[in-house]
């Protein structure tokens, strides 16, 4: 029974156990090469890409690229401007998304009641992680940069990001939360807990490791976005660093500066300098992902 | 359980600290810098401790240029911050004119007249300042027909006119039978309109052609298909001499190869002004007429290494007078 468990067990013992004749065996065996190539294939062009980024951008990584504002000169230049607009970005975005898009999960998943407004605002919600992102850009440029006056500022920039990323916050919530056997909500309900103590006590702890995982990966898409923040304000050059508690101030970001390498005339900015860019971005990144993994292993230890 | 409480207590602590720091503060506060170096800026104020922040918008053209100048204005005034986007020429003058939030315009064209009434509607009077020059450059593939050097302003309306012609050997006789692909700017850049505005006086190009906005998509398709043909700013060509070949452009008087020098003496008769504009009342605030004056006197010495041509000491003398002359009145 054993070597039923698993699909692949299962798979291998039913074609030994039919005795399936030699054709029948060799079209299994394309069919399983078949997957692999796909596979391969996927692995092979994302090996590529980052052998290329990093042979081409790994000469640029030094501290001064990292301390140093743009310059005209590929060997100076730095990408100081995007780094700290990208990091005090991120910094507001997870301060706005988290605690709006976890509410907004808790609610409609426990305390909503099943009618037709609840409903509609589901189907919206759903329909809104997948708008393109330079919608949302122009929607803050409108609403944020001229009605409500911030400018071509930090907050203009995060709040963009953060309207972006806030319907998949509140799916990912929705989905790690209704994961939870419904059996412990009403097992402390029965035990005499309200519905919110039975909440932030019992389900809120056993559903944050998914909660988390959907917020970070969040992130880290709103942090490579270039369109919203370009439609938001975001600047191309400034030789002053931006801080999370600066809303007022106008910002750089990576993407952007990244395009500003890609887009000048000279070979040593288009190739190298963009490369090094890339290559810091994609570090912001992974070091979000990897966060995302170790949160969810601790909540999960925990337990 | 207590971990959770733990993160939603840093969260709310983080939350009211957003809340708490909404004033709206504009100036940094830096510690005071050490006294700017005495640098080569004759400009009076160069001794002058400025603060402040400065928006720039316009030309892709420019930007880098304006770029390199701020570079240099950070050590001589690193409190001033330059806050530089980039949204071409005309998307420059809509902030410029419209919104108004911008003290300085990029533009790789003079200012059209509707922009022009657009800032005389919202009451903004404004200075032209020219910084500098760029020779539109034509170019073809190495592998191009060898006799293909050369090209007049009639040829060129064959190949780039509404009614042109698909091969070679109908632009010029003696040219051989090879297809003619053109690798061009698309309609919102400045670059384009100059070509059929000033270069050839033309409504309207043909339009099967590949059309781009990225100056480095348009050099690739040149450089690699034989028979091609196109244009962009000379930074481009300057920075990739080798990869193409560049076309000389004969107005009337003659073949004329795009260069610093046949752009300066105005023989080569694709060049263009490159141009900053200013609003005259933002002259009143020091960091801006200061940073106006810096530019003048710093952009030649940057100018090069951007990929452009410097601008005659008419030009900037005559740039000079028209800011001095605002900042005064």
């Amino acid at each position: 029974m054993s070597v039923l468990s698993t699909p692949a067990g299962v798979a291998r013992a039913a074609v030994l156990d039919l005795s399936a004749p030699a054709a029948r065996l060799r079209r299994e065996r394309l069919f399983q090469a078949a997957l692999m190539t796909a596979t391969l294939i996927a692995l092979a062009v994302m090996l590529t890409l980052l052998f290329d980024v990093l042979s081409d951008g790994l000469g640029r990584i030094r501290s001064e690229f990292f301390t140093n504002y743009t310059s005209r000169r590929a060997e100076d230049t730095g990408i100081r401007t995007g780094l700290t607009g990208s990091l005090s970005l991120m910094a507001l975005v997870a301060g706005m998304a988290f605690p709006i898009g976890v509410g907004a999960g808790i609610y409609l998943e426990i305390f909503a009641p099943n009618n037709r407004f609840t409903r509609f605002m589901q189907i919206n919600i759903a329909n809104l992680a997948g708008v393109p992102s330079v919608v949302y850009g122009l929607l803050s440029a409108a609403m944020f940069v001229y009605i409500a006056g911030f400018g071509r500022t930090l907050i203009t920039g995060a709040l963009a990001l953060t309207l972006l990323i806030l319907p998949v916050i509140i799916v990912a919530s929705r989905e790690a939360i209704r994961a939870v056997p419904p059996s412990i909500f009403n097992g402390a309900l029965a035990l005499g807990a309200t519905p919110w103590q039975a909440t932030s006590k019992q389900v809120l702890p056993v559903a944050m490791p998914g909660i988390l995982t959907g917020t970070i990966l969040a992130l880290s898409r709103a942090v490579g976005e270039t369109a919203p923040i370009l439609v938001a304000g975001a600047v191309f050059s400034r030789r002053a660093d931006n801080e999370p508690w600066n809303l007022l101030e106008p910002f750089g970001a990576l993407p952007v500066q990244v395009y500003d390498f890609i887009k000048r005339p000279q070979a040593e900015f288009q190739i190298e300098t963009a490369a090094a860019g890339i290559i810091v971005m994609l570090t912001v990144l992974l070091t979000m992902n990897a966060s995302a993994i170790i949160l969810r292993n601790r909540y999960a230890r925990k337990r | 359980m207590r971990s959770l409480s733990r993160t939603a207590a840093v969260l709310a602590a983080s939350a009211l600290v957003l809340a708490a720091c909404d004033g709206a503060d504009e100036e940094p506060a830096a510690p005071a810098p050490a006294p700017a170096p005495s640098t080569s800026t004759p400009a009076p104020e160069a001794s002058e401790e400025l603060s402040g922040s400065i928006e720039i918008d316009g030309s892709s053209t420019v930007g880098p240029l304006t770029d390199a100048v701020a570079e240099e204005y950070a050590s001589a005034q690193p409190d001033v911050i330059i806050n530089l986007s980039i949204s071409g020429s005309g998307g420059g003058f809509e902030r410029f004119c419209g919104t108004g939030d911008t003290q300085f315009s990029n533009a790789s064209r003079p200012i059209k007249d509707s922009e022009a009434e657009l800032c005389a509607s919202n009451g903004i009077e404004f200075t032209e300042i020219r910084v500098g020059t760029d020779a539109l450059t034509m170019v073809t593939s190495n592998d191009s027909p060898e006799g293909l050097t050369c090209l007049t302003t009639d040829e060129v309306l064959r190949i780039w006119g509404p009614d042109g012609v698909d091969s070679w050997a109908d632009v010029r006789d003696g040219l051989p039978d090879v297809p003619i692909t053109i690798f061009a700017p698309g309609a919102d850049s400045g670059t384009y309109d100059f070509m059929n505005e000033d270069v050839l006086d033309i409504e309207q190009p043909r339009q099967d052609y590949n059309a781009s906005e990225d100056d480095n998509i348009i050099s690739q398709g040149i450089s690699g298909t034989a028979g091609s043909w196109g244009f962009f700013g000379y930074a481009y060509y300057i920075n990739n001499t080798s990869a193409f070949r560049a076309l000389e452009y004969d107005a009337g008087d003659g073949c004329v190869a795009p260069s610093p020098e046949t752009a300066q003496d105005d023989s080569y008769k694709a060049a263009r002004p490159l141009f900053v504009y200013v609003r005259n009342d933002a002259l009143a605030r020091p960091e801006v007429a200061d940073f106006a004056r810096f530019y003048l006197d710093t952009v030649n010495s940057v100018i090069g290494d951007v990929g452009y041509i410097p601008a005659s000491d008419a030009e900037l003398a005559e740039a000079r007078a028209a800011v001095e002359a605002s900042i005064g009145g």
